[in-house]
């Protein structure tokens, strides 16, 4: 499970990194590329976003980069036998990203036993709150998948607390209001919501949107388990390349 | 917590959870105006006064004794203040709003019709505001463009997917995400994430709350059939809500049919059979969508029903069976708004010309004794430049290439 993974490798390290791809982008060929260059780069896990027509929480940045994955005919079935490409090339943990669409067309319990036959151990789904997700829940559970549930500086203690009982493998902590790719103040407001976090679950916790500097990551150190690097990577593919990718990762711890 | 806003086993709230505690505010701040004895009132009075509430019923007796068939009626929404039915659900939110103690609202719109509205009612009530439209929508509606600037809203050209209705959607929501302390997102239609599909239809029921009572007095009974076009579904909620439980009345919704159900181009969620269930945009219902969920594009003559999804609450009446949905092309809709501005001295908006026309083909299988409404959810002068075009009318042409070096000179 994830949340054993986390545990052990916070014993060599004092924060871990979760970068993120759009499958697809900019070609199939060089997402492999730079998931190859991610890893060697000392990332600990990696999301692997299923690129959909309309995703709500992405910023710019992303959002292009779904698209043009799409313009690319890149189908869910490519993304589940690059999946199991880089399951099989790589050691540190996947997860699929996606909205919640790509589950329901295809069927929750057909999509997870895939994820599973293809060495995916997590998924994040950004639209899909639990109240929608008892079936996503159960069809997780029974492929031994960690669904990892997001919780938000606007939510109340009450709903923080509620939200807690049904993530698995860690919690992904959204940073600020807006969506991924924004600029992200970090600041005291921060740390009293992430305190809030840990107190209502024993799980670690990741925190994402607007990470993109050594000294975001020295901030978080300390207050969470992982920090998630998305847009800014993508950004620095987008301008110099898949090699300017690996140094961008070796310089954030 | 439980699920909450579902029509069968459609609707629901998918949305990200930054977002979940302001669904949740305007949720119990919809719910306590509902409550309030005096928040319909409010609502109506206002209506009756800075719009034309309530709106004519009107008797179409040339075309009812040209077409041979029940006796027409037509429910004129497009005499309410900004052309369209969509003034009632803005300027509902709208007083939603000042009781949330918001400062700024944002829509999206397609045609322009429901971000005319919305700038309309942000200038009303004194909001600040923010439409979001698809880049290719801008540059095909300029004139809707060019009001709500005047009006004091800002327009955002969305230049992100297929740069139409659904992308302005998705952009709106960003933006509230981001903004939502200040903001309201006033969603035009009864689509997205619980409470909108209920606040919308409420908010349209204004619509055949009046139409009922208008059809027993002018035509001395209940009508035989109600037509209403089907975009997201808002007008067609507004009249039909007047008949849902009169079981003698047959609710007939018409999509748009586009250029044909076989070359692809349309907007048929559920007519067609060709839409499935999926999720988006926050809710659950029809979509025209590939095997993988990917949304399709959409086409109709009228931007105001070139939509992916449709209201879950009509995707429930479907399924139940209560409401028909139909679909009615381009080229029928042309015909019908050709014979109704003939015989009537009426244009109506290319949305609400797909009622007309699924109407008028139907006319032949009822009798004279027949009573049919048909809700003119939009008026159509808004669409000068695509009906002028689809008419080939020679004279506009020449006036526009006149205009047009006037400008270059």
């Amino acid at each position: 499970m994830l949340e054993d993974y986390i545990r052990k490798t916070l014993r060599e390290k004092d924060i871990l990194l979760m970068a993120h791809i759009v499958v697809g982008y900019p070609s199939i060929e060089d997402s492999f590329e730079l998931v190859r260059t991610i890893v060697e780069a000392g990332v600990d896990l990696l999301e692997l976003q299923i690129p959909f027509s309309e995703p709500i929480a992405d910023g710019p940045v992303i959002l292009q980069a779904n698209q043009a994955a799409l313009a690319d005919a890149i189908r869910v079935d490519d993304c589940f036998t690059f999946a199991q490409k880089v399951t099989s090339a790589f050691s540190i943990p996947f997860l699929f990203m996606t909205y919640y669409n790509i589950l329901f067309k295809r069927g929750e319990e057909r999509f997870f036993a895939e994820t599973r036959e293809v060495g995916i151990r997590g998924t994040i789904v950004p639209d899909l709150p639990p109240e929608e997700g008892e079936s996503y829940m159960a069809a997780a559970a029974a492929n031994n998948i960690d669904p990892v549930f997001i919780l938000a500086p606007t939510s109340s203690p009450e709903r923080i607390n509620h939200l807690a009982r049904f993530g698995r493998g860690f919690f992904y902590c959204v940073a600020r209001k807006g969506v991924t790719g924004s600029g992200t103040n970090f600041s005291s407001e921060m740390t009293e919501f992430l305190d809030q976090c840990r107190r209502a679950t024993q799980l670690p916790l990741a925190l994402g949107f607007g990470v993109g500097s050594k000294e975001d990551v020295q901030f978080l150190r300390g207050k969470v388990e992982i920090a998630v690097v998305g847009s800014q990577a993508l950004r620095i593919l987008n301008a110099q390349g898949i090699q300017a990718v690996g140094d961008f990762f070796r310089g954030l711890r | 917590m439980a699920k909450m806003g579902y029509y069968g086993r459609f609707g629901g709230a998918f949305i990200p959870e930054i977002l979940s505690a302001t669904l949740e505010q305007l949720q119990t701040a919809f719910e306590e105006a509902r409550k309030d004895p005096h928040f319909w009132s409010t609502y109506q009075s206002l209506m009756s006064t800075y719009s034309c509430r309530p709106t004519p019923l009107t008797y179409a007796g040339n075309l009812s004794r040209h077409l041979g068939g029940p006796q027409i009626y037509l429910k004129r929404e497009d005499l309410n203040h900004t052309g369209a039915h969509k003034l009632n659900n803005v300027i509902g939110q709208g007083l939603i709003v000042d009781r949330m103690g918001k400062s700024r609202v944002i829509a999206e719109t397609g045609a322009g019709q429901h971000g005319v509205a919305t700038a309309t009612m942000a200038a009303k009530f004194g909001y600040s505001c923010t439409i979001y439209m698809g880049e290719v929508d801008v540059a095909r509606q300029r004139p809707n463009v060019f009001w709500m600037e005047q009006l004091g809203a800002r327009v955002v050209p969305v230049k992100d997917g297929a740069r139409i209705l659904k992308d302005a959607i998705n952009e709106a929501l960003r933006d509230w995400s981001a903004n939502m302390d200040t903001t309201h997102y006033v969603l035009g239609t009864a689509c997205g994430p619980h409470p909108f599909p209920e606040m919308v239809s409420y908010f349209q029921t204004i619509v055949g709350l009046e139409v009922r009572d208008q059809v027993v007095k002018q035509a001395g009974r209940s009508p035989s059939r109600v037509y209403a076009c089907v975009g997201g579904g808002s007008n067609a909620l507004g009249i039909f809500n007047g008949f849902i439980d009169n079981s003698e009345v047959e609710l007939v919704g018409v999509e748009a049919g586009g250029e044909g159900l076989e070359s692809n181009k349309h907007a048929t969620r559920l007519a067609s059979g060709r839409g499935s269930v999926g999720v988006a945009q926050g809710y659950k219902t029809y979509f025209l969508q590939d095997d993988d969920g990917q949304m399709l594009e959409t086409h109709s003559v009228a931007a105001g029903l070139d939509y992916i999804g449709v209201s879950p609450i009509l995707s429930a009446y479907h399924e139940e069976g209560r409401i028909r949905f139909e679909a009615a092309t381009d080229a029928e809709v042309l015909e019908a708004t050709r014979l109704i501005m003939k015989k009537e001295g009426i244009i109506p908006a290319l949305e609400s010309a797909h009622a007309l026309a699924g109407a008028f083909r139907e006319t032949g299988e009822m009798s004279r004794d027949d009573v049919v409404i048909v809700n003119l959810s939009g008026r159509g002068d808004k669409d000068i430049f695509t009906i002028a075009d689809a008419l080939g009318d020679t004279a506009w042409k020449s006036f526009i290439m006149t205009k047009a070096e006037e400008y270059r000179a």
